[in-house]
């Protein structure tokens, strides 16, 4: 602290000052650490443990990204983001690459100048309610109290169904999703909404869960997928088909367990190909070739990432979905590896 | 003996007890808790307002669950115990209470912190008690390189090339009078250290750093949390905005035109906006006024804001304390043939900073508690692991074990500084009433 | 003279660098810098809103709930914490053991917290302690009103009967005649009705102060003061304000359980009440700092001298004691009322949707117009504080020692 870092670092800044467009791998690469943003705690998705170690399915994301450029998923260091800093952390080079739940919407993607490199995860907004007070359908929700988390597109969709569908409501926006728990149990609202997966979470953890059910009808459809800066195509590039690799690696058969046995080559020239040992995919990206290799066998194919974080046997016990592969009926779809 | 009256008594009778009604326990609950028709049902309430706090929380918090390895784990234990009410699970204070008040610090390193924590206790001892030895001012000279290698790590060398800036601007100012002349030196010992931190202090400690690597495990910043964040940025904000809300209080006192409107034009610009204004500001706006690619981290702007903003409120409590002292000190000065800075370095600043003393404390006091706004922009204080911890799917719908934790941290911290800001207050009352 | 044009040319360099960044920077980004956002649609809702607004309603509008909300909170919040600090601090002299304690208990409690938990904590206890709507329902409701059930207290707000008109000023609508049922009017409030009602009370008050003085006049010239002053006064406030509420038709919309909610009357939300008391409490307890060092600041032969001319211990308080301290008192009482008002920027916390939620929270967080909303956001503060500081510090003036 003190003076010394503030001149040491305003010193740092005027060196850097002139590297303004050097790329985002260059700088990861000479950083030596990948600076990923996440959420500052979100059940499943992202959560520090007792060790301090994030863990959670967008860290995973994160993780596999480091692995891909750097080969090593711990050098990672994460930033904690809030809805309201999140876009800021990254527009400022604060961050590489933001992995926080962030809905892929248009004015993000062209006014904000962001670039989403993918969809991890299809969600979708939600209604939760008590189940004493009869309510199966989102539709006899008239004049009901609602409890939202600000700070995302949650409120604008709910704005949107309830006018769109001629009922009234009265919000009571929420800084945390502690506390809309807590407003929700006590009964100070009786609707709980924000994505199916947060609701499902939330659920898991109540005392009596049965005593409270998520209504079928989903809002909203919220793609949620990691970030990069406008302008640095390579970079979006390695974020995009990192995430890519682990959906064609569950779409191929390759886990964290036989990816090594795999990579020694196979029948199959497109796990060749992921793997690196045919052609130079890896080389095209500027990474080396067992890039892919790399990621999976540090945090698993997408299948793997999904159970060990948000799935049936984990507390929070979301089904795949929408989340499946498409060949099992879902919306996974990677494109090809050649 | 014979000549005494009969009725004149020759022995004195034993003193008496007094009645019962005017003594012991009794006279002092009749005088200070039932003297009156109000003061006792004042006292009733207050009893009854005691008694029913305590009916609510007792039970619960002292029947709480120590062992326990997630909130549900807490559940059945309390169901298999058949008590009745709900009780506390501490069973996440237990198993989180290191990242509440070190955040993600290694653990094998805490010493550090602790050790920065007391030296910084060392530090400030002969500036808060005039008792302490003098000598004690050469750590506090050294104490801000110190936390901050001990805090941080990394190579010994930057902090101590970054301190000897300070030894060139003194030296300027303590030899270079003489043939600079005052204001000269005083404009060299500024520009020359900065020039010297700007172009030549990278180098050399680079250069040292790789001759004679001496240095500890470096720590960034991303790990810093709980409690110790909170300190470090109070602690950072208060010493650092010292000198510069001296200088602005002086400013504001100035006669001369241009700098007295740009200190008032300042201080209340910073406070007429909320703290959680300057921290958005800080974290969303600073990389617009900055030049195009410069990027630090989120902590040091932080404490950058942090100490204008504390700077601002620094200077209205000196400025009370120079408004404080006679005239008559102003005079005697200028009578000696002291000039501005003589007379304001050797008369008035040490008066001045000594009455200032507690009301700088109820500003560190304040800043301290407002630490707790950081939440806002991510960075984990204690409330933002608080919610941290909840996202863990264990912990998740725990709520109040954590926040009374919390409260309870800051109340001890708090009330100390306040204890001693009171005591410090008494001692420099010097009127008798 | 040296030091000042040095001074004024590093400034001026210092806003030359900075405006060059702001510029370099927007550019670099692709933005510009202007407040059109302002007229877009916002598209989000408010729950508490004194003016009419909708999520159809503009950006713009969206800011001018918040600031009204805003002022509404610090302005409660500033009597709240005025009258708590008051009777904090002389409670806090009493003699009473137990109360004295008690109300050392509270100020320290309150100063050495910070106020971002109380108003977690306040919110919380609110939503836990009292019944929810649907607790009313029912045969044996586990909840009832109160007051001849005209006030329903509840974990989302406290409902209040409302005043409405049924010859509104602002006219009243009808409700649809059916078979057999009449068409009805429903009952409504204009502002106009309040204005009109408001005009009259104040013109109440000055013909009572006017009647006072004759009677004073009277009383001077004569020796003998007018018969019935008092009840003059009287009628000439209440008689007009209870022609004008019979004339426009007033009754009472008294809040009932409805749907999920109750509804009819005035909705105080608890995020306001908890805001509010939260404020109040953690503000009063500093003012009761203030009015204790400032009741002791009053030297000792001050009270002795008043007991020595007879006076009772309350007169000695309001005549000799209060005067004299609220000297010492109002500068940091002013200064207390700012923090109070820059505080209310807490309000997120229970979801309360005052400036920084609306302009400062989801207007920027939808159009990503950071600077230009920061920028409003610092310059209402700014306004707000300096209106405030003014206004206390004219009062000020007023009250102080005259010193001649």
């Amino acid at each position: 602290m003190k003076k010394s870092v503030l001149l040491g670092t305003l010193a740092v800044a005027g060196l850097a000052a002139g590297a303004v467009s050097a790329q985002t791998l260059d700088e990861v690469r000479a950083r030596g650490a990948l600076n990923c943003g996440v959420t500052t705690g979100l059940v499943g998705f992202a959560a520090p443990d007792a060790n301090g170690e994030w863990e959670g399915f967008d860290v995973g994301v994160c993780r596999a990204v480091a692995a891909a450029v750097l080969g090593d998923s711990t050098a990672v260091n994460f930033v904690p983001t809030t809805g309201q800093t999140r876009f800021t952390a990254l527009a400022s080079g604060e961050i590489d690459m933001l992995a926080r739940n962030t809905t892929w919407t248009f004015s993000r993607d062209v006014d904000l100048r962001f670039e989403f490199t993918g969809i991890n995860y299809y969600d979708g907004q939600g209604f939760m309610v008590p189940r004493e007070l009869g309510v199966s359908s989102a539709m006899e929700l008239d004049g009901a109290t609602v409890c939202i988390q600000t700070g995302t597109t949650t409120e604008l969709n709910l704005a949107d169904f309830f006018a769109s569908n001629n009922m009234s409501y009265e919000p009571v926006p929420i800084e945390t999703n502690a506390e809309a728990q807590q407003q929700y149990l006590a009964g100070a609202c009786d609707v709980y909404t924000t994505d199916a997966s947060g609701l499902a979470a939330t659920r898991a953890t109540f005392e009596d869960p049965s005593a409270h059910v998520v209504l079928p009808e989903i809002i909203s459809k919220e793609p949620l997928g990691p970030l990069v800066r406008h302008g640095d195509n390579e970079w979006g590039d390695i974020v995009r088909w990192t995430l890519n690799a682990l959906i064609a690696a569950e779409e191929l058969g390759v886990t964290s367990a036989n990816v090594a046995e795999l990579a020694a080559g196979t029948e199959n020239p497109e796990i060749n190909r992921l793997l690196g040992s045919e052609g130079d995919l890896g080389g095209m990206l500027g990474l080396s070739s067992d890039w892919a290799a790399n990621a999976i066998s540090s945090v698993g194919n997408y299948g793997e990432l999904f159970e060990g974080n948000i799935g049936e046997n984990t507390p929070i016990g979301l089904a795949r979905g929408l989340n499946a592969q498409w060949t099992d009926g879902g919306l996974l779809y990677s494109p090809p590896f050649r | 003996m014979a000549n005494t009256p009969s009725f004149v008594r020759t022995q004195m009778l034993e003193p008496q007890d007094p009645p019962l009604g005017e003594k012991g326990v009794v006279k002092w609950i009749r005088e200070n808790l039932f003297s009156g028709w109000l003061n006792s049902i004042l006292t009733l309430v207050s009893i009854y307002v005691i008694y029913w706090v305590l009916a609510h929380i007792l039970p619960w918090a002292l029947g709480g669950i120590w062992n326990a390895e997630s909130l549900s784990e807490c559940r059945e234990i309390r169901d298999a115990s058949g008590v009745g009410h709900d009780v506390a699970c501490w069973a996440v204070i237990g198993a989180r209470w290191h990242q509440l008040l070190f955040g993600f610090y290694p653990s094998e390193l805490y010493w550090r912190p602790i050790l920065a924590l007391i030296l910084f206790g060392v530090a400030i001892a002969p500036v808060l008690f005039d008792t302490a030895p003098r000598k004690l001012l050469i750590v506090t000279a050294i104490m801000p390189f110190a936390a901050y290698w001990l805090l941080w790590g990394g190579t010994i060398w930057g902090p101590i090339v970054t301190a000897l800036g300070f030894v060139i601007g003194w030296a300027i100012i303590k030899y270079g009078s003489a043939t600079l002349g005052a204001l000269g030196a005083t404009i060299a010992a500024i520009v020359v250290p900065l020039l010297y931190w700007l172009f030549v202090a990278g180098a050399i400690s680079g250069a040292l750093g790789s001759a004679l690597p001496i240095g500890i495990e470096s720590v960034a910043s991303d790990r810093f949390g709980g409690f110790m964040l909170a300190i470090v940025i109070g602690v950072a904000g208060i010493v650092m905005s010292l000198p510069l809300g001296i200088l602005l209080a002086l400013g504001r006192q100035s006669d001369l035109f241009i700098i007295n409107k740009c200190s008032v034009f300042f201080i209340e610009i910073i406070r007429g906006v909320p703290l959680i204004v300057w921290l958005f500001t800080a974290s969303l706006l600073l990389n617009y006024f900055l030049p195009p690619g410069t990027n630090f981290d989120l902590m040091l702007r932080v404490i950058i804001m942090v100490t204008l903003f504390s700077s601002a409120y620094i200077a209205e409590v000196v400025r009370g304390g120079l408004a404080a002292l006679p005239r008559g000190q102003y005079e005697g000065a200028d009578s000696l043939g002291l000039d501005y800075w003589q007379s304001m370095q050797l008369i008035i600043l040490p008066q001045a900073l000594k009455i200032s003393i507690p009301g700088i404390v109820s500003s560190f006091i304040g800043l301290f508690k407002d630490t707790t706004l950081v939440v806002f922009i991510g960075l984990l204080d204690p409330i933002g692991l608080s919610n941290a911890i909840r996202a863990d799917a264990a912990w998740n719908g725990i709520y109040w074990e954590l926040f009374i934790f919390i409260g309870l941290c800051f109340f001890i911290f708090c009330f100390l500084m306040s204890r001693y800001s009171m005591w410090l207050e008494r001692k420099l009352q010097t009127g008798h009433r | 003279m040296t030091i000042q044009v040095v001074a004024f040319a590093l400034i001026l360099a210092a806003i030359w660098f900075l405006g060059r960044n702001i510029v370099h920077n927007l550019e670099e980004l692709g933005k510009d810098f202007n407040f059109s956002f302002l007229n877009s649609r916002a598209g989000y809702d408010i729950n508490q809103r004194l003016i009419e607004y909708s999520n159809d309603s503009t950006h713009g509008r969206a800011a001018l709930v918040g600031i009204l909300n805003t002022l509404l909170v610090a302005f409660l919040g500033c009597i709240l914490a005025t009258i708590l600090g008051v009777i904090a601090g002389v409670l806090r002299l009493s003699k009473n053991w137990i109360v004295g304690r008690l109300m050392t208990v509270y100020v320290e409690g309150f100063r050495n917290i910070p106020l971002l938990l109380w108003i977690i904590l306040i919110f919380a206890v609110m939503t836990e302690s009292t019944p929810q709507p649907r607790d009313f329902r029912g045969e044996d409701a586990e909840a009832s009103m109160i007051l001849g059930e005209s006030v329903a207290v509840t974990n989302r707000g406290i409902y209040v009967p409302n005043v409405v008109f049924t010859r509104s000023l602002g006219g009243n609508e009808m409700t649809e005649a059916a078979d057999g049922v009449e068409a009805a009017v429903i009952p409504t409030a204009a502002a106009i009705d309040w204005l009109l009602v408001l005009v009259l009370l104040v013109g109440g008050v000055f013909a009572s102060k006017a009647i006072g003085r004759w009677a004073t006049r009277t009383q001077e010239a004569t020796g003998v003061r007018p018969p019935a002053t008092f009840w003059m006064q009287l009628g000439v406030i209440l008689g007009p304000f209870v022609v004008v509420m019979l004339v426009l038709g007033a009754t009472l919309d008294i809040p009932e359980l409805r749907g999920f909610n109750f509804s009819g009357g005035i909705h105080m939300r608890n995020s306001l009440i908890a805001l509010w008391f939260a404020l109040s409490l953690y503000t009063g307890a500093f003012i009761a700092e203030i009015v204790r060092a400032g009741i002791m600041a009053v030297s000792k032969g001050q009270t002795e001298a008043a007991f020595a001319l007879g006076l009772r211990p309350n007169r000695t308080m309001n005549l000799v004691i209060l005067p004299q301290a609220m000297r010492v008192i109002i500068p940091p009482l002013i200064s207390q009322y700012l923090n109070l008002t820059k505080n209310s920027s807490l309000a997120i916390a229970v979801g309360y949707m005052d400036v920084r939620s609306t302009l400062g929270g989801i207007t920027i967080n939808q159009t990503g117009r950071e600077l230009e909303g920061m920028l409003l956001l610092g310059l209402f503060y700014l306004v707000t504080s300096l209106v405030i500081s003014g206004v206390m510090n004219i009062y000020n003036n007023s009250v102080k020692l005259k010193e001649r």
